[in-house]
C-alpha cells in the first residue's frame, strides 16, 4: 500500500492532502487553511494547552507546530520549509488525533512552567514514586480525570515532573522508562 | 601500538603528560541555562548533599566529588547534562548568537549540540547532523530531556550535505540557503579521551589516523563551503595526531575561502599554540592560532580546537 502511494506521490509531485508519516508538515494557522483531513490546527494547540492547563498562548508565540506521523506534534523554535524530511525539529509536545490528547514529559517540563489548571502538586514521596514510573492511590484529587501535570515545589519554585494519568483515584506515572529513575 | 609517546617532543613535561593519562577523568555535569540558572542547580546539587567544584573558568561547569549526576533531582528537570570538561570549549568559541543558523556536522550524541543550543537561548535554527543512524536517537534524547526545542536533526554523510531539505535554491520565504556559524567535531582516533576510555587506544594504527584524516578534511571543508562570507567555522578533535589537526587546517585554508582567526581560550584555561612542523612536514604558519590542550594542564582529557573565518 505505501508502494502504490509512494508511487502516486512520484507521479503527481507530493499529495498535500494526505498525512505523509516520513515527514514534517507545518501545521495550518486555523481550520479555514486545513488541507490534510483530521490534522489539528496551530489555534486549536494552542487553545487546548490554554483551556487544559491555562499555559498562557504566548508561551508559543517564538514556535511553529509540525506534524510527524499519525498526531505527534512538535513545536519549534524556528520555521523551515514545509514539508520537510528531517529527522527531528525541536521538541514532541503532544500527541493528537485521538479523543483524549496527551501532552509529553518534556513539553510539560519545557512549557508547562505558569500552568495553572490541572497540576497535581506531589509531596517528596509522592513525587519520587512518579519518577520511577510507579502508579499511586491519589484520593485527595478533586478536579479532573484524564492527564494532568505532575509538579513538586522545588529550589523555592514549582517545577513540573511530567504527566499523570488520573483514574478512579489513581495517579498512573507516564514518565517514559527512559526517563524513570529512582531518586529516593 | 601505544602512540601516546609519539608526542613527547611536543609537551613541555613528558611524564606529567604521560602520569595525567593515566589518571581516570572527574565526573563533570554542565549547567543547561534553557532549564534553569547555574545559582540554581548548585544549589539544588547542594540541597541533595551532592559534593562539587565549580571550575575555575566557568562557572556552569562543575566537577562532582562522586561518578554520575544521573540520579539526582537537577539532573532529572534536565538541569544539568553530563559532559567532558574540555569538550566545552568548541561551543564557547564558536560563539553563536541567538537566532542565527548553525550546522553542527557531527552532533550525535549531542553534549556540545545541547551547549549550543543553550548559547543561542534556545531561538534561531540549530541543524545536528550525524551520519550515524543508530545514534541520532540519543541525540534526540538528550535535547528533548534538556528542553531544546530550536534542533533540526539531520541524517547525511557531513562531507556533502545538502541544503535541498531546507529549500535550497527555492523562493520558498524560509528556505535555509547558508549557515551563519558552524561546528566540526570531528570524528578522530579520540587519542585524548584515553582517560575516560582506558581502551580507546587498543586500536589505533597510523593508517586509521590517515583514513580519518581524509574524513575530517572532507567535512571542514563543506562546512566552509556552506557557511556564508563572514561566517565563523570552529574543528575540533580529541586526539593529539598533527595528521588530524594542524594539517587538516592547513589543507582548509588551502583550499576553500577561509582563514583562521585568533580566539583566546577561557581565562584559567591553559592551551598551547598550534604546531608548524611535524615529522617533515610544514604547516601554515597561522596554525599557530589553534589550541592544543594536554590532559596535564587542566586536568582534562586531550583536546584540539581552531576557529576560522569564511573570507567569500
Amino acid at each position: 500500500m505505501s508502494d502504490d502511494r509512494n508511487g502516486a506521490n512520484e507521479a503527481n509531485g507530493t499529495d498535500e492532502r494526505e498525512n505523509d508519516g516520513q515527514r514534517f508538515d507545518r501545521l495550518p494557522a486555523t481550520a479555514d487553511e486545513r488541507v490534510v483531513a483530521g490534522r489539528p490546527t496551530r489555534e486549536e494547540v494552542v487553545e487546548w494547552w490554554a483551556e487544559r492547563y491555562g499555559v498562557p498562548p504566548e508561551t508559543w508565540d517564538g514556535h511553529t507546530f509540525w506534524e510527524k506521523g499519525k498526531g505527534k506534534i512538535w513545536a519549534f523554535a524556528g520555521d523551515l520549509v514545509s514539508p520537510n524530511p528531517v529527522e527531528g525539529l525541536g521538541l514532541r509536545i503532544l500527541r493528537a488525533r485521538q479523543e483524549h490528547w496527551k501532552p509529553s514529559t518534556n513539553a510539560v517540563q519545557r512549557f508547562c512552567g505558569e500552568a495553572t489548571k490541572n497540576v497535581v502538586f506531589l509531596d517528596g514521596e509522592e513525587a519520587d514514586r512518579f519518577v520511577r514510573g510507579e502508579d499511586q492511590e491519589l484520593e485527595r484529587w478533586d478536579g479532573d480525570w484524564g492527564y494532568l501535570v505532575a509538579a513538586h515545589e522545588f529550589e523555592g519554585a514549582r517545577e513540573s515532573i511530567g504527566v499523570g494519568l488520573y483514574l478512579h483515584g489513581e495517579l498512573r506515572s507516564t514518565v517514559p522508562k527512559g526517563r524513570q529513575e529512582d531518586l529516593s | 601500538m601505544n602512540p601516546l609517546g609519539r608526542y613527547a617532543p611536543l609537551v613541555d613535561d613528558e611524564e606529567a603528560f604521560l602520569s595525567a593519562c593515566d589518571r581516570p577523568l572527574p565526573s563533570v555535569v554542565r549547567v543547561n541555562t534553557i532549564k534553569a540558572t547555574a545559582e540554581r542547580a548548585r544549589s539544588a546539587l547542594d540541597a541533595e548533599g551532592v559534593g562539587y567544584e565549580v571550575t575555575d573558568w566557568h562557572p556552569g561547569i562543575l566537577k562532582l566529588d562522586e561518578r554520575g549526576p544521573g540520579t539526582t533531582w537537577p539532573y532529572f528537570h534536565g538541569w544539568l547534562h553530563g559532559q567532558e570538561e574540555v569538550s566545552a570549549l568548541p561551543a564557547l568559541a564558536l560563539d553563536p548568537e541567538p537566532g542565527e543558523v548553525v550546522w553542527d556536522a557531527c552532533a550525535a550524541p549531542g553534549s556540545k549540540t545541547t551547549q549550543l543550543a543553550d548559547l543561542m537561548d534556545d531561538t534561531g535554527i540549530l541543524i545536528g547532523n550525524d551520519n550515524n543512524l543508530g545514534r541520532l536517537s540519543a541525540l534526540r534524547h538528550n535535547a528533548e530531556r534538556l528542553g531544546v526545542s530550536n534542533l533540526v536533526v539531520t541524517n547525511q554523510d557531513a562531507r556533502n550535505y545538502s541544503l535541498k531539505p531546507f529549500g535550497e535554491d527555492t523562493d520558498d520565504p524560509q528556505t535555509v540557503g547558508a549557515f551563519d556559524r558552524a561546528l566540526v567535531d570531528a570524528p578522530c582516533s579520540c587519542e585524548g579521551t584515553i582517560r575516560k576510555n582506558p581502551d580507546a587506544l587498543d586500536r589505533w594504527t597510523m593508517d586509521h589516523v590517515h583514513s580519518v584524516a581524509g574524513i575530517q578534511k572532507g567535512i571542514l571543508r563543506r562546512a566552509v563551503q556552506a557557511t556564508r562570507p563572514g561566517g565563523t567555522v570552529v574543528y575540533s578533535t580529541c586526539t593529539f595526531a598533527p595528521e588530524e589537526n594542524e594539517a587538516v587546517l592547513d589543507h582548509a585554508i588551502e583550499e576553500e575561502d577561509c582563514e583562521l582567526v585568533e580566539w583566546d581560550a577561557p581565562e584559567n584555561f591553559e592551551t598551547v599554540p598550534g604546531i608548524t612542523e611535524w615529522e617533515g612536514e610544514e604547516y601554515d604558519p597561522a596554525v599557530e592560532l589553534a589550541h592544543r590542550v594536554y590532559p596535564h594542564h587542566n586536568d582534562t582529557g586531550g583536546f584540539f580546537c581552531a576557529k576560522l573565518e569564511v573570507t567569500a
